[in-house]
């Protein structure tokens, strides 16, 4: 008995071994950790428990028979984060390079359905060479097996990614249909093809970070969400990022303790809006004043600046923040932030976030750039998402309201629960100097006429109270107390039901 | 007394009569410009009246928008402040011409010494020492080396109008007074438009030892014994006290009864000073020589009030209403001592570049046990570019210096500012400095002891470990918390008590106990509260108080700000922290090939192209923020590589303006 007892731990010692203790030291060597010691950081200490641990590959070709390492290349199993059920797989580049054949997908496989039936979100941490070769079509149709079920997992249950080293061809795409992706710099890229075929097709030169590493995607194309300096930072902000997330869309979003207290007035924000409409402030010290403890988890902070999106809480639970950002392109929409913060809507509604939404918005950006890039349907995608969202929504316009910008910014008319305003908002079709120039064309050239115009057109709508009277706002609301009024609007929508009509699927501008 | 008085001023000054005027029951009149509509002093005082743009020359400056807001308000009498128009003879003359009284001294007395030659020749004539030299027209240079021969070297030029440095120039011989003097001619000329020069000793280890005086209009005049103002950077006073260190009983007398003198001269009343320079190497107790009189309320009034008891406000208000000083010299004290710190909106890791903006958060310490704060801002204000770069005044008092200081190193840990630069870690580290705190200071102090710039106070002895310590009680606090999330899968976890807790480059073992922290095997006694999100946290270690601020960083920790300096935290677990070690510190890009934006603003010039050759100190571009235009300097010699930014940019803060090429 003993015996059979002595060999189980053998052969568990031999497959946390992985690809070896040479590929384990080469993988150090890079900055990088291997897939079990990733686990170790992400979840709470001992509290991992392994599945498949001795699943081999089935391939017979190319003499890749005669290595046969336990696990092929990826671990798998769930644990916890501070006490919550998490499902997780964590490729191991030190066998085979990561790759991914039938049985490492089957493997996958396996915990995305587990996670899907008992409603506990997913993490996956990548690093792969990308498809076994030697496998051919079995290996492909492996990933397709992988993406039907983050497809059917999505907006069931979280599915975070962790790009942890090389991501590319085929392998990007299960990221890709995740709810959010993290990097880390110098060490993980992502691209569909590499910087060689890309000077074979093209002629152009591209090292992998310019191409697709993390700064790459989380300016310019926005694929990734967050960047880290390297492993350990990655996974432990992950579990802070873990704790704002329900663990399913049968769940209501996770509280916790906080000292903070609900009512807290903070009396320096009714001097946040400058003297000056032109001058510029910046709106994360409001989101930082409403939220608990000032602690904002923001998302995608470097690629389209103009708009705020993020977790917060507000008394201990979990709020989606969107907020235009006068600070840069005077805040306002245009395509990259409609996507951006369409997207987190649809988060935020699919798993039961409320929505609190900091307006500050000047319309949308004009150009050709943004017109022949389709700025049109781009921007629909934001009022398609914030106008389908059921989940209570809660609205403080702090200053500019113009335009269809006012509508999309989760307005009345979308169904937005509580419409605030502050006393300095100014909710209009346009600003007061266009404005006058079209309703007053034939007094165009008379200076002194359209400035009394302008003067009175400013004096009609920089203001809430037009919106008021027509029950657009709900209340006009000292800047002060925008935590309070939030905190009790969150209360009293505790318990909203509110459905959308039975449809398939709808069929939002993609 | 006045029913209603005006006060032509702003921020901290204005607010500090305000709270002295409310106290005596007397109404108040703030007066504001634009920049100002929001401020402190407009919400304290019972009427304000608006009186222009925002640079002072256009409101602050015109004396008719002042009287014209007193006859609007029916305010009695006004009171200037310091600064603006306090010494202005014009000003005091308009409102006696309109019946309205000045809290501030006569204007034969305001007159005479706002001429430094004839406050010099006023001097000598009160018996005053003054600084051995020729008071009078030098007519040549050969009259000016005759001049400096008779005095003894070094000696000083300076033009006569001249201030803060500029018309100034020093010589040890007389080849050094022939090459300076016509130049020296020529910059009070320029600058000054007065060419006048006046040659005078040069005062070794010179300390800034002030007087205050105050009297009456019955005669009656007493000094209110010293300050002491040596600690200063380019002239701008940094911080000071009451008493002197080096003030001895006797030395006080003779300055005290010379500044009395002075002030019957030209027939004082109300508050003034005179400002002495003192040779710190001379020991007799004689080497004071007059420098000037303010005739106005200083600055630094307060640490005066601290050690005397007297409120000078009040004391002013009540002379220019007609009464009589309620004590005799004899009844003058010293009580204890007090110091005084300038907290400056300017970012003294960054050459001491003046900072404006919003006040994100604002907090100064409590005014309980003795610490005094005067200031004129709150959490929410704008340090606008229109005035002074003073946020506040810190004041302390205890019955020795030593603890007036350690006082002031507590309050300024307990000071919480954020959204613009401040110099809360530059004050403390003087606080903390040897030099300082053994009164050995001279004007010359910050520029001796801080060369090279500031890059946050030493860090004193023991203060890591109970820095780490903190940092476990942290770590513990929070991932206790943490782990009280709902939705667990088998119950609350166990609360996390030991750590690495990693800081300034080093990394320490952190084991978290009952009312106990051990760090690196060595135990320390701590009692303290934290909460998740609180952002001062007070601890007794081994029954020492440490206030540290605590900044929550998003990537995995925090950054603890106590004693001058700021330390960027992480607290792992251990088997974490092992794993940490395969992480590759990452070398920062060495940004000295760049020069980069120091503020965000816009480039309005770049003077220099691909492959230049700059040398150092060379001017590179001109970037202006709000509306100050600010010369940014080559550090280095170097050829110009690349230019990024153009005129008309606008630019973050650190971003690449142009670069140089590899040395």
């Amino acid at each position: 008995m003993l015996a059979i007892l002595q060999k189980l731990e053998q052969k568990r010692a031999a497959a946390k071994l992985g690809g070896g203790q040479k590929r384990i030291d080469a993988q150090h060597s890079k900055g990088k950790l291997t897939a079990r010691e990733r686990i170790e950081v992400l979840l709470d200490e001992g509290s991992f428990e392994e599945v498949d641990m001795y699943v081999e590959h089935n391939c017979t070709d190319f003499g890749i028979d005669a290595e046969h390492i336990p696990g092929d290349g990826v671990v798998t199993g769930s644990g916890t984060i501070n006490g919550r059920l998490v499902f997780v797989f964590s490729q191991d580049f030190t066998v085979f390079g990561g790759a991914l054949s039938e049985r490492h997908a089957q493997k996958i496989c396996k915990i995305q359905d587990m996670a899907l039936k008992v409603g506990a979100p997913v993490i996956g941490l990548n690093d792969s060479g990308g498809a076994r070769i030697q496998e051919g079509v079995a290996s492909l149709a492996g990933y397709a097996e992988v993406f039907q079920r983050n497809v059917l997992a999505s907006g069931v249950v979280p599915q975070i990614s962790l790009i942890m080293g090389p991501c590319a061809g085929g392998a990007v795409y299960s990221p890709a249909m995740t709810d959010f992706i993290f990097m880390v710099k110098d060490s993980s890229y992502m691209f569909v093809t590499g910087p060689e075929v890309v000077k074979t097709v093209t002629n152009e030169v591209v090292t992998q970070e310019e191409l697709g590493g993390a700064v790459t995607h989380t300016t310019k194309s926005s694929v990734a969400d967050l960047a880290f300096e390297n492993d350990i930072e990655a996974l432990l902000s992950t579990r802070d990022f873990f704790d704002f997330l329900p663990l399913s869309n049968r769940e209501h979003g996770p509280t916790r303790p906080t000292n903070d207290p609900w009512d807290r007035n903070d009396a320096s924000l009714d001097t946040l809006i400058p003297d000056n409409a032109n001058k510029p402030y910046d709106m994360h010290e409001l989101i930082r004043k409403v939220v608990d403890e000032a602690d904002f988890f923001e998302v995608q902070p470097n690629h389209a600046g103009n708009i705020i999106i993020g977790f917060g809480r507000v008394e201990g639970r979990t709020v989606g923040i969107v907020a235009n950002q006068p600070m840069v392109l005077a805040g306002c929409l245009d395509i990259n932030s409609s996507k951006k913060a369409a997207r987190f809507v649809r988060f935020c509604d699919a798993f039961d976030i409320p929505i609190i939404t900091f307006v500050d918005v000047p319309g949308f950006l004009p150009g050709t750039a943004q017109e022949h890039n389709g700025i049109i349907k781009h921007g629909a995608k934001l009022l398609f998402a914030y106008a389908e969202a059921t989940v209570p929504k809660i609205t403080v316009i702090t200053r500019k309201a113009y335009g269809g910008a006012y509508d999309v910014m989760s307005s009345k008319h979308l169904r937005g629960d509580f419409n605030y305003a502050w006393p300095t908002a100014e909710i209009a079709v346009m600003g007061a100097k266009g404005a006058v120039e079209i309703i007053f064309r034939k007094e165009a050239g008379n200076a002194e006429a359209l400035a009394a115009r302008t003067k009175e057109y400013e004096d009609r709508f920089a203001n809430p109270f037009v919106a008021a009277s027509k029950g657009f706002i709900d209340e006009v609301i000292m800047p002060h107390s925008t935590r309070r009024r939030i905190a009790l609007g969150l209360r009293k929508l505790r318990n909203k039901q509110l459905e959308n009509p039975w449809k398939k699927h709808d069929n939002i501008p993609l | 007394m006045f029913k209603k008085i005006l006060i032509a001023n702003r921020g901290e000054i204005a607010c500090r009569v305000i709270r002295t005027a409310k106290k005596m029951g007397i109404k108040t009149v703030a007066v504001y410009s634009d920049a100002d509509a929001r401020s402190p002093h407009v919400e304290m005082a019972d009427e304000a009246v608006y009186i222009g743009p925002p640079p002072a020359s256009e409101s602050y400056l015109i004396a008719d928008k002042i009287i014209a807001a007193c006859k609007q308000t029916g305010a009695e009498a006004v009171h200037p402040g310091y600064g603006f128009l306090s010494e202005r003879t014009s000003f005091a003359q308009a409102l006696a011409d309109n019946d309205i009284a000045f809290i501030g001294p006569p204007i034969g007395a305001i007159a005479a010494m706002g001429d430094k030659i004839e406050s010099k020749k006023l001097a000598l004539q009160a018996g005053v020492n003054v600084v051995p030299g020729f008071v009078g027209e030098i007519d040549s240079t050969e009259h000016a080396v005759e001049i400096a021969n008779g005095i003894g070297y070094p000696v000083m030029m300076k033009a006569s109008a001249g201030g803060g440095g500029k018309g100034m120039r020093l010589a040890f011989n007389e080849k050094d007074v022939r090459e300076g003097f016509e130049a020296t001619k020529r910059e009070g000329l320029a600058s000054f438009g007065d060419d006048r020069v006046f040659i005078e000793k040069f005062i070794e280890s010179p300390r800034h030892i002030e007087i205050q005086v105050l009297g009456d209009k019955h005669g009656n005049i007493l000094y209110l014994n010293e300050r002491e103002c040596s600690v200063q950077r380019r002239h701008q006073k940094v911080v000071e006290e009451a008493p002197s260190p080096f003030v001895t009983p006797a030395m006080r007398k003779a300055m005290g009864q010379q500044a009395v003198a002075l002030a019957r001269v030209v027939g004082y009343y109300s508050a003034g000073t005179v400002e002495l320079i003192v040779s710190g190497a001379d020991t007799t107790g004689q080497g004071f020589y007059f420098l000037e009189m303010n005739t106005r309320l200083q600055v630094e009034h307060p640490v005066t009030e601290m050690i005397t008891g007297l409120d000078l406000v009040e004391q002013m208000i009540r002379v220019a209403y007609g009464e009589t000083l309620p004590l005799t010299q004899e009844e003058v004290k010293i009580n204890g001592w007090s110091v005084e710190n300038r907290v400056y909106a300017e970012d003294p890791y960054r050459g001491f570049l003046p900072s404006t903006g919003r006040l994100q958060r604002y907090r100064p310490p409590a005014e309980i046990d003795n610490v005094r704060v005067d200031d004129g801002v709150y959490e929410g204000s704008e340090i606008s570019m229109f005035y002074d770069p003073m946020i506040a005044k810190l004041v302390t008092w205890a019955p020795t210096r030593e603890a007036a200081i350690d006082k002031q190193i507590i309050a300024l840990d307990r000071f919480e500012i954020e959204g613009i630069g401040h110099n809360i870690d530059f004050l403390s580290a003087l606080m903390q400095h040897p030099r300082f705190r053994a009164g050995n200071i001279t004007t010359g102090f910050i520029a001796e002891e801080y060369p090279d710039g500031f890059a946050g106070a030493a860090v004193p002895e023991g203060l890591t470990n109970k820095l780490a310590a903190v940092a476990g009680i942290i770590a513990s606090v929070e991932a206790a918390r943490s782990a009280e999330i709902d939705g667990q899968m088998n119950g609350p976890a166990v609360d996390p008590t030991e750590w690495m807790i990693k800081f300034d480059g080093v990394e320490h073992m952190v084991s978290v106990g009952n009312g106990r922290v051990v760090v690196d095997g060595i135990k320390l006694s701590i009692e303290t509260k934290y909460a998740p999100g609180q952002r001062l946290i007070e601890a007794m270690l081994d029954g020492e108080l440490l206030s540290v601020k605590v900044a929550r960083r998003r990537q995995v920790g925090w950054r603890l700000t106590t004693r001058g300096r700021s330390h960027d935290v992480i607290a792992l677990r251990p088997r974490v922290a092992e794993l940490s070690h395969h992480m590759i510190e990452k070398v920062a890009p060495d940004m000295s090939r760049y020069l980069l934006c120091p503020m965000p603003g816009l480039i309005k010039a770049v003077y220099v192209e691909v492959g230049a050759r700059v040398e150092a100190g060379q001017a590179l571009a001109v970037v202006e923020a709000m509306k100050m235009e600010n010369i940014l300097r080559a550090e280095k010699a170097g050829v110009v590589s690349a230019i990024v930014a153009a005129a008309g940019d606008s630019l973050a803060v650190d971003a690449v303006i142009l670069e140089f090429e590899q040395a």
